[in-house]
Protein backbone atom coordinates (compact mmCIF):
# COMPACT_ATOMS: atom_id res chain seq x y z
CA UNK A 1 0.00 0.00 0.00
CA UNK A 2 1.16 3.42 -0.53
CA UNK A 3 1.48 5.73 2.30
CA UNK A 4 2.10 8.65 0.24
CA UNK A 5 -1.28 8.68 -1.29
CA UNK A 6 -2.67 9.68 2.17
CA UNK A 7 -3.90 13.16 2.59
CA UNK A 8 -1.39 15.86 4.57
CA UNK A 9 -2.99 17.49 7.35
CA UNK A 10 -1.62 20.58 8.65
CA UNK A 11 -1.52 20.42 13.36
CA UNK A 12 -1.42 23.00 15.38
CA UNK A 13 -1.11 23.62 19.19
CA UNK A 14 -2.57 26.04 21.80
CA UNK A 15 0.40 24.99 24.30
CA UNK A 16 -1.92 26.97 27.00
CA UNK A 17 -5.27 28.42 27.58
CA UNK A 18 -5.56 31.64 27.06
CA UNK A 19 -2.62 31.33 23.91
CA UNK A 20 -2.65 30.98 19.79
CA UNK A 21 -3.00 27.96 18.37
CA UNK A 22 1.02 27.80 16.71
CA UNK A 23 1.82 25.44 13.47
CA UNK A 24 3.80 22.56 14.50
CA UNK A 25 4.49 20.28 11.80
CA UNK A 26 2.25 18.09 9.38
CA UNK A 27 1.38 14.19 9.11
CA UNK A 28 -0.48 12.08 6.60
CA UNK A 29 -3.19 10.00 8.09
CA UNK A 30 -6.61 8.82 5.95
CA UNK A 31 -9.05 11.62 7.71
CA UNK A 32 -9.77 14.41 10.27
CA UNK A 33 -10.11 11.60 12.80
CA UNK A 34 -7.04 9.83 12.19
CA UNK A 35 -5.22 12.81 11.92
CA UNK A 36 -5.95 13.93 15.49
CA UNK A 37 -5.19 10.65 16.90
CA UNK A 38 -1.78 11.04 15.42
CA UNK A 39 -1.36 14.39 16.09
CA UNK A 40 -2.09 13.54 19.72
CA UNK A 41 0.62 10.70 19.69
CA UNK A 42 3.29 12.66 18.05
CA UNK A 43 2.95 16.23 19.02
CA UNK A 44 1.60 16.07 22.44
CA UNK A 45 3.91 12.77 24.29
CA UNK A 46 5.37 15.58 26.66
CA UNK A 47 2.29 17.55 27.51
CA UNK A 48 3.30 20.44 24.86
CA UNK A 49 -0.66 21.44 24.22
CA UNK A 50 -3.76 21.59 26.01
CA UNK A 51 -5.41 21.79 22.27
CA UNK A 52 -5.23 20.55 18.63
CA UNK A 53 -6.19 21.53 15.35
CA UNK A 54 -5.56 19.42 12.16
CA UNK A 55 -6.39 21.05 9.11
CA UNK A 56 -5.82 19.79 5.75
CA UNK A 57 -3.31 20.97 3.80
CA UNK A 58 -5.14 21.22 0.39
CA UNK A 59 -7.49 23.81 2.38
CA UNK A 60 -4.39 26.05 3.13
CA UNK A 61 -3.55 29.33 0.91
CA UNK A 62 -0.41 30.67 1.20
CA UNK A 63 1.94 33.59 -0.02
CA UNK A 64 5.07 33.29 -1.45
CA UNK A 65 8.05 34.98 0.03
CA UNK A 66 8.65 37.04 -3.85
CA UNK A 67 4.84 38.74 -2.85
CA UNK A 68 6.49 40.12 0.52
CA UNK A 69 6.43 43.34 -0.40
CA UNK A 70 2.83 43.45 -1.55
CA UNK A 71 1.85 41.83 1.04
CA UNK A 72 3.82 42.85 4.65
CA UNK A 73 4.69 45.93 3.23
CA UNK A 74 5.90 47.63 6.81
CA UNK A 75 4.98 50.89 5.54
CA UNK A 76 8.33 52.22 7.07
CA UNK A 77 7.70 55.64 5.40
CA UNK A 78 5.08 56.21 7.58
CA UNK A 79 6.27 56.51 10.96
CA UNK A 80 3.46 58.35 12.17
CA UNK A 81 1.74 55.13 13.11
CA UNK A 82 4.33 54.30 15.83
CA UNK A 83 3.85 56.13 19.37
CA UNK A 84 7.05 56.99 19.24
CA UNK A 85 6.98 59.34 16.48
CA UNK A 86 5.43 61.85 18.83
CA UNK A 87 7.79 63.13 21.50
CA UNK A 88 5.81 64.00 24.38
CA UNK A 89 7.28 65.77 27.05
CA UNK A 90 8.66 64.05 30.19
CA UNK A 91 5.73 65.92 32.48
CA UNK A 92 2.95 63.35 30.87
CA UNK A 93 4.57 60.49 30.68
CA UNK A 94 1.88 58.02 30.88
CA UNK A 95 0.37 57.77 27.77
CA UNK B 1 -27.29 17.05 30.92
CA UNK B 2 -28.05 15.85 34.00
CA UNK B 3 -28.20 18.52 37.07
CA UNK B 4 -25.20 16.31 38.51
CA UNK B 5 -23.11 16.52 34.83
CA UNK B 6 -23.76 20.61 34.87
CA UNK B 7 -23.27 21.35 38.27
CA UNK B 8 -19.66 19.14 37.28
CA UNK B 9 -19.50 21.50 34.30
CA UNK B 10 -20.00 24.31 36.25
CA UNK B 11 -17.29 23.89 39.08
CA UNK B 12 -14.75 23.73 36.02
CA UNK B 13 -15.22 26.65 34.71
CA UNK B 14 -15.51 28.28 38.14
CA UNK B 15 -11.76 26.69 38.87
CA UNK B 16 -10.50 27.38 35.15
CA UNK B 17 -11.54 31.52 36.07
CA UNK B 18 -10.63 31.22 39.46
CA UNK B 19 -6.91 29.74 38.33
CA UNK B 20 -6.59 33.12 35.94
CA UNK B 21 -7.14 30.24 32.88
CA UNK B 22 -8.77 31.80 30.34
CA UNK B 23 -12.07 30.13 28.71
CA UNK B 24 -11.44 29.36 25.35
CA UNK B 25 -14.18 28.84 22.53
CA UNK B 26 -15.09 25.01 22.68
CA UNK B 27 -15.25 25.33 26.82
CA UNK B 28 -18.41 24.82 29.00
CA UNK B 29 -19.43 27.91 30.21
CA UNK B 30 -22.93 29.66 31.58
CA UNK B 31 -25.62 30.34 29.36
CA UNK B 32 -24.85 33.24 31.25
CA UNK B 33 -21.37 34.32 30.81
CA UNK B 34 -22.09 33.37 26.75
CA UNK B 35 -24.22 35.92 26.52
CA UNK B 36 -22.80 38.73 28.66
CA UNK B 37 -19.10 37.78 26.88
CA UNK B 38 -21.20 38.17 23.03
CA UNK B 39 -22.64 41.61 24.59
CA UNK B 40 -19.89 42.99 25.57
CA UNK B 41 -17.58 42.45 22.52
CA UNK B 42 -20.79 43.30 19.81
CA UNK B 43 -20.56 46.51 21.96
CA UNK B 44 -17.21 47.00 21.35
CA UNK B 45 -16.51 45.55 17.83
CA UNK B 46 -19.51 48.32 17.06
CA UNK B 47 -17.59 51.11 18.60
CA UNK B 48 -14.59 50.49 16.54
CA UNK B 49 -16.45 51.01 13.60
CA UNK B 50 -19.16 53.42 14.61
CA UNK B 51 -16.30 55.42 15.88
CA UNK B 52 -14.86 56.12 12.45
CA UNK B 53 -17.75 57.99 11.41
CA UNK B 54 -16.78 61.46 13.89
CA UNK B 55 -13.38 61.37 12.65
CA UNK B 56 -13.64 60.70 8.81
CA UNK B 57 -15.77 63.77 9.21
CA UNK B 58 -12.04 65.40 9.00
CA UNK B 59 -10.32 63.83 6.75
CA UNK B 60 -11.00 66.01 3.81
CA UNK B 61 -10.89 69.00 6.17
CA UNK B 62 -7.55 67.84 7.53
CA UNK B 63 -5.52 71.14 8.41
CA UNK B 64 -2.39 69.48 6.84
CA UNK B 65 -0.96 66.48 4.51
CA UNK B 66 0.43 65.15 7.52
CA UNK B 67 -2.29 65.45 9.86
CA UNK B 68 -4.62 63.87 7.17
CA UNK B 69 -2.31 60.85 6.60
CA UNK B 70 -2.36 60.41 10.53
CA UNK B 71 -5.97 60.70 10.20
CA UNK B 72 -6.41 58.04 7.80
CA UNK B 73 -4.34 55.75 9.08
CA UNK B 74 -5.99 56.13 12.69
CA UNK B 75 -9.45 55.36 11.23
CA UNK B 76 -8.01 52.29 9.16
CA UNK B 77 -6.78 50.94 12.44
CA UNK B 78 -10.36 51.24 14.29
CA UNK B 79 -11.96 50.03 10.86
CA UNK B 80 -8.98 47.01 11.91
CA UNK B 81 -10.03 46.40 15.34
CA UNK B 82 -13.76 46.42 14.67
CA UNK B 83 -12.58 43.24 12.54
CA UNK B 84 -10.67 41.78 15.14
CA UNK B 85 -13.64 42.03 17.26
CA UNK B 86 -16.41 40.44 15.55
CA UNK B 87 -14.21 37.58 14.46
CA UNK B 88 -13.16 36.86 18.66
CA UNK B 89 -17.56 37.37 18.78
CA UNK B 90 -18.18 34.86 16.11
CA UNK B 91 -16.27 32.07 18.17
CA UNK B 92 -19.24 31.79 20.20
CA UNK B 93 -21.69 31.21 17.45
CA UNK B 94 -22.93 34.37 16.67
CA UNK B 95 -22.07 35.54 12.90
CA UNK B 96 -21.52 38.94 11.97
CA UNK B 97 -24.63 40.07 10.22
CA UNK B 98 -26.45 38.97 13.33
CA UNK B 99 -24.50 41.33 15.57
CA UNK B 100 -24.52 44.25 12.93
CA UNK B 101 -28.82 43.31 12.33
CA UNK B 102 -29.06 43.86 15.89
CA UNK B 103 -27.47 47.19 16.12
CA UNK B 104 -29.29 48.16 13.27
CA UNK B 105 -32.31 47.31 14.74
CA UNK B 106 -31.24 49.46 18.15
CA UNK B 107 -31.08 45.60 19.98
CA UNK B 108 -27.29 46.63 20.30
CA UNK B 109 -25.36 49.53 21.61
CA UNK B 110 -22.10 51.23 20.85
CA UNK B 111 -20.09 53.06 22.71
CA UNK B 112 -22.29 56.28 23.10
CA UNK B 113 -19.73 59.06 22.71
CA UNK B 114 -19.69 58.85 19.33
CA UNK B 115 -23.49 60.15 19.01
CA UNK B 116 -21.82 63.53 19.89
CA UNK B 117 -20.82 65.51 17.16
CA UNK B 118 -17.18 66.09 15.97
CA UNK B 119 -17.86 70.33 15.19
CA UNK B 120 -14.18 71.53 14.72
CA UNK B 121 -10.86 70.20 13.68
CA UNK B 122 -10.13 70.62 18.23
CA UNK B 123 -12.19 67.56 18.28
CA UNK B 124 -10.18 65.52 16.50
CA UNK B 125 -7.55 66.04 19.53
CA UNK B 126 -9.89 65.91 22.27
CA UNK B 127 -11.47 62.20 20.32
CA UNK B 128 -7.90 61.28 20.45
CA UNK B 129 -6.43 62.36 23.43
CA UNK B 130 -9.39 61.72 25.62
CA UNK B 131 -12.06 58.99 23.48
CA UNK B 132 -9.10 56.78 22.93
CA UNK B 133 -7.48 57.62 26.01
CA UNK B 134 -10.64 56.96 28.16
CA UNK B 135 -10.91 53.23 25.82
CA UNK B 136 -6.94 52.28 26.15
CA UNK B 137 -7.56 52.50 30.26
CA UNK B 138 -10.27 50.04 29.43
CA UNK B 139 -8.56 48.12 26.95
CA UNK B 140 -5.33 47.50 29.20
CA UNK B 141 -7.53 46.33 31.72
CA UNK B 142 -9.46 43.75 29.57
CA UNK B 143 -5.78 42.29 27.80
CA UNK B 144 -6.86 40.08 31.04
CA UNK B 145 -9.66 39.36 30.31
CA UNK B 146 -11.11 35.74 31.43
CA UNK B 147 -12.65 34.98 27.48
CA UNK B 148 -9.09 33.56 25.29
CA UNK B 149 -10.26 35.00 22.03
CA UNK B 150 -11.25 38.50 23.84
CA UNK B 151 -8.07 39.05 25.64
CA UNK B 152 -5.68 37.77 22.65
CA UNK B 153 -8.03 40.61 20.47
CA UNK B 154 -7.11 43.61 23.09
CA UNK B 155 -3.67 42.72 23.06
CA UNK B 156 -3.10 43.07 19.61
CA UNK B 157 -5.52 46.55 19.61
CA UNK B 158 -3.48 48.15 22.31
CA UNK B 159 -0.40 47.52 20.58
CA UNK B 160 -1.71 48.98 17.21
CA UNK B 161 -3.61 51.84 19.18
CA UNK B 162 -0.79 53.29 21.38
CA UNK B 163 -0.67 56.10 19.13
CA UNK B 164 -3.76 57.27 18.49
CA UNK B 165 -3.99 59.08 21.88
CA UNK B 166 -0.60 60.29 21.53
CA UNK B 167 -1.34 62.21 17.82
CA UNK B 168 -4.83 63.43 19.99
CA UNK B 169 -2.86 64.83 22.94
CA UNK B 170 -0.47 66.24 20.34
CA UNK B 171 -2.87 68.58 18.09
CA UNK B 172 -3.89 70.02 21.69
CA UNK B 173 -0.77 70.46 22.75
CA UNK B 174 0.05 72.45 18.93
CA UNK B 175 -3.39 74.32 19.47
CA UNK B 176 -3.01 75.20 23.00
CA UNK B 177 0.35 76.74 22.15
CA UNK B 178 -1.13 78.84 19.00
CA UNK B 179 -3.06 81.75 19.05
CA UNK B 180 -5.47 82.84 21.06
CA UNK B 181 -7.98 81.55 18.99
CA UNK B 182 -6.85 78.19 18.60
CA UNK B 183 -6.27 78.26 22.32
CA UNK B 184 -9.36 79.33 22.40
CA UNK B 185 -10.37 76.27 19.75
CA UNK B 186 -8.58 73.18 22.17
CA UNK B 187 -10.39 74.26 25.41
CA UNK B 188 -13.52 74.57 23.90
CA UNK B 189 -13.10 70.66 22.55
CA UNK B 190 -12.06 69.76 26.19
CA UNK B 191 -14.95 71.45 27.48
CA UNK B 192 -17.36 69.53 25.20
CA UNK B 193 -15.51 65.77 25.05
CA UNK B 194 -14.60 65.37 28.64
CA UNK B 195 -17.93 64.87 30.47
CA UNK B 196 -19.20 62.38 27.82
CA UNK B 197 -15.40 61.08 28.23
CA UNK B 198 -15.78 60.25 31.53
CA UNK B 199 -19.09 58.67 31.00
CA UNK B 200 -17.37 55.98 28.87
CA UNK B 201 -16.47 53.65 31.73
CA UNK B 202 -20.42 53.01 32.41
CA UNK B 203 -22.23 54.20 35.49
CA UNK B 204 -21.21 53.91 38.88
CA UNK B 205 -20.37 50.22 40.41
CA UNK B 206 -23.56 50.62 42.69
CA UNK B 207 -25.78 51.35 39.46
CA UNK B 208 -24.04 48.73 37.23
CA UNK B 209 -26.25 46.02 36.24
CA UNK B 210 -23.50 43.89 34.77
CA UNK B 211 -20.16 45.16 36.48
CA UNK B 212 -20.82 42.41 39.82
CA UNK B 213 -21.35 39.24 37.89
CA UNK B 214 -18.42 40.04 34.80
CA UNK B 215 -16.04 40.95 37.87
CA UNK B 216 -16.60 37.85 39.55
CA UNK B 217 -16.20 36.06 35.82
CA UNK B 218 -12.82 37.75 35.51
CA UNK B 219 -14.69 39.47 32.25
CA UNK B 220 -14.03 42.99 33.95
CA UNK B 221 -10.54 42.88 36.06
CA UNK B 222 -11.49 46.67 37.53
CA UNK B 223 -14.79 48.03 37.97
CA UNK B 224 -16.21 51.17 35.90
CA UNK B 225 -15.59 53.36 39.01
CA UNK B 226 -11.48 52.24 39.68
CA UNK B 227 -11.07 52.56 35.67
CA UNK B 228 -12.77 56.37 35.40
CA UNK B 229 -10.62 57.35 38.51
CA UNK B 230 -7.26 55.83 35.86
CA UNK B 231 -8.24 57.86 33.31
CA UNK B 232 -8.65 61.36 35.52
CA UNK B 233 -5.73 60.73 37.44
CA UNK B 234 -3.87 60.89 34.15
CA UNK B 235 -5.45 63.16 32.26
CA UNK B 236 -5.57 65.62 34.27
CA UNK B 237 -1.83 66.48 34.93
CA UNK B 238 -1.82 66.35 30.89
CA UNK B 239 -4.58 69.30 30.87
CA UNK B 240 -2.38 71.46 33.19
CA UNK B 241 0.64 70.76 31.23
CA UNK B 242 -0.72 72.48 28.30
CA UNK B 243 -2.70 75.24 30.28
CA UNK B 244 -5.94 73.71 29.80
CA UNK B 245 -8.76 74.07 32.45
CA UNK B 246 -10.69 71.13 32.83
CA UNK B 247 -14.59 72.21 32.74
CA UNK B 248 -15.26 70.53 36.70
CA UNK B 249 -15.17 73.36 39.43
CA UNK B 250 -14.87 70.59 42.01
CA UNK B 251 -11.99 68.77 40.38
CA UNK B 252 -8.99 69.16 43.46
CA UNK B 253 -6.33 66.65 43.98
CA UNK B 254 -7.22 64.64 47.38
CA UNK B 255 -4.28 64.27 49.24
CA UNK B 256 -5.43 61.57 51.85
CA UNK B 257 -6.71 59.38 48.77
CA UNK B 258 -3.86 60.15 46.81
CA UNK B 259 -6.63 60.43 43.67
CA UNK B 260 -8.54 63.33 42.31
CA UNK B 261 -11.74 64.19 43.54
CA UNK B 262 -14.37 65.19 40.55
CA UNK B 263 -17.69 66.91 40.32
CA UNK B 264 -21.39 64.86 39.79
CA UNK B 265 -21.63 63.10 36.15
CA UNK B 266 -25.01 64.15 34.67
CA UNK B 267 -26.27 60.63 34.35
CA UNK B 268 -29.83 62.24 33.02
CA UNK B 269 -27.51 63.09 29.83
CA UNK B 270 -25.90 59.97 29.82
CA UNK B 271 -29.07 57.77 29.43
CA UNK B 272 -30.80 60.44 27.15
CA UNK B 273 -27.68 59.49 24.91
CA UNK B 274 -28.02 55.92 25.29
CA UNK B 275 -31.44 55.56 24.63
CA UNK B 276 -31.46 57.05 21.89
CA UNK B 277 -31.58 61.08 21.73
CA UNK B 278 -28.09 61.95 21.51
CA UNK B 279 -27.41 64.66 19.26
CA UNK B 280 -26.48 61.91 16.65
CA UNK B 281 -27.56 58.93 16.78
CA UNK B 282 -29.97 58.91 14.12
CA UNK B 283 -27.13 60.18 11.96
CA UNK B 284 -24.68 57.11 13.05
CA UNK B 285 -27.23 54.55 12.18
CA UNK B 286 -28.62 55.85 8.87
CA UNK B 287 -25.37 56.00 7.34
CA UNK B 288 -23.38 52.75 8.41
CA UNK B 289 -27.18 50.96 6.83
CA UNK B 290 -26.34 53.49 3.86
CA UNK B 291 -22.78 52.26 3.77
CA UNK B 292 -23.91 48.69 4.04
CA UNK B 293 -26.22 49.06 1.14
CA UNK B 294 -24.37 51.04 -1.13
CA UNK B 295 -21.45 48.26 -1.10
CA UNK B 296 -23.84 45.59 -1.63
CA UNK B 297 -23.02 45.66 -5.24
CA UNK B 298 -19.33 45.02 -5.00
CA UNK B 299 -20.93 41.64 -2.67
CA UNK B 300 -23.23 40.76 -4.77
CA UNK B 301 -21.24 40.85 -8.15
CA UNK B 302 -18.15 38.59 -6.43
CA UNK B 303 -20.41 36.44 -5.36
CA UNK B 304 -22.02 36.23 -8.60
CA UNK B 305 -18.14 36.35 -10.12
CA UNK B 306 -17.31 33.04 -7.62
CA UNK B 307 -21.12 31.41 -9.01
CA UNK B 308 -20.49 31.72 -12.72
CA UNK B 309 -16.85 30.26 -12.07
CA UNK B 310 -18.51 26.94 -10.42
CA UNK B 311 -20.83 26.24 -13.31
CA UNK B 312 -18.54 26.28 -15.95
CA UNK B 313 -15.85 24.21 -13.64
CA UNK B 314 -18.73 21.87 -13.07
CA UNK B 315 -19.69 21.51 -16.85
CA UNK B 316 -15.90 21.41 -18.49
CA UNK B 317 -15.69 18.25 -15.51
CA UNK B 318 -18.96 16.43 -17.12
Amino acid sequence: MNHNALPLFEVFIRSKRGLDHRHVGSLHAEDHEQAMEYARDVYLRRSEGVSIWVVNSSDIVASQESDVEQFYDPMDDKPYRHATHYDLPDEVKSM
Amino acid sequence: MTEQELERRQQEFDAKVANEERIEPKDWMPDDYRKTVLRQMSQHAHSEVIGMQPEGNWITRAPTLSRKAILLAKIQDEGGHGLYLYSAAETLGTSREQMVEAMHLGKAKYASIFNYPALTWADMGAIGWLVDGAAIVNQVSLQRTSYGPYSRAMIRICKEESFHQRQGYQIMLVLARGSAEQKALAQDALDRWWWPSLMMFGPHDTESAHTAKSMQWKLKRESNDQLRQKFVDQAVPQAEYIGLKMPDPDLRWNEDRGHYDFGKIDWDEFWRVVSGDGACNRQRLAHHIKAQEDGAWVRDAMHAYKEKHRVRSTRSAA
